[in-house]
């Protein structure tokens, strides 16, 4: 699956004002929930996963991929995206605070591999960033995304 | 050689650890089995190398690898430069 298919344009959202971890994950989660992608218990098992194996899902400066296993509740494979309007600290030791916060749900060990590749690919790109985090609004970041990602193929 | 890379769940972030390394490998011509583990599921399991985020380091204390901690997973630089030199001190 390519990341122009595991992205889910709904659940993007732009500069939003969140305040804790917790909410961060439950955000990023509500999006694919009413996207009908993951259930609910899904977005637990997220928080549950970082609150015991700690932050290192903050895996670049400013950027977590929070995500659980497939059997936590997943519909469909899926991406969301949404980014802070004020960087919060997850605890994370280099990479702190984080501003771009995307949540993956796979069904197996395979078929969103191609996406999560092209994904990284992207993450080291500085046009890319610069996308994620100057774009002041949803539907402007929902755009810009799928334009560049189309163009980038 | 076998090189494992982990994280909490086997599905995200040791996934992109994996698909970097072979990239880098495959670049320089380096043989090796690479896997992508949950470290619940991994543990007990043998590989020469382990690369993992930075912040799992608590749990890979005292583990019989040479472990390489990566602090910005998208950073190909870093990447390639720790686990040259973990391939390097190795053979």
């Amino acid at each position: 699956m390519q990341l122009e298919r595991l992205l889910i344009k709904s659940a993007i959202r732009a500069k939003l004002s969140l305040e804790t971890r917790e909410e961060i994950i439950q955000k990023a989660g509500d999006m694919l929930v009413e996207a009908g992608a993951i259930k609910p218990e899904y977005i637990q098992a997220m928080k549950k996963g970082i609150d015991e194996l700690g932050p290192y899902c903050v895996i670049a400066p400013g950027i977590t991929l929070l995500h659980a296993r497939p059997e936590d509740g997943v519909e469909r494979a899926c991406l969301s995206l949404l980014t802070l309007r004020n960087p919060v600290k997850f605890g994370h030791s280099t990479n702190d605070p984080v501003d771009v916060v995307f949540a993956l749900g796979a069904k197996d060990k395979n078929d969103h591999i191609e996406a999560l590749a092209e994904l990284a690919g992207f993450l080291a790109k500085e046009d890319f960033l610069q996308v994620l985090r100057n774009s002041e609004d949803s539907h402007t970041l929902q755009e810009k995304i799928f334009e560049y990602i189309k163009t980038r193929k | 050689m076998v090189i494992a890379t982990l994280c909490g769940m086997g599905f995200g972030t040791s996934m992109m650890l994996k698909l970097f390394i072979d990239e880098i490998l495959k670049a320089e011509g380096i043989k090796a089995e690479t896997s992508p583990w949950d470290l619940g599921t991994f543990k007990g399991n043998k590989a020469d190398i382990v690369v993992a985020p930075v912040d799992m380091e608590p749990h890979l204390r005292d583990y019989p690898a040479k472990i390489v901690l990566i602090k910005n997973l998208v950073d190909k630089a870093e990447l390639k430069e720790k686990i040259l030199t973990a391939i390097r001190e190795l053979s």
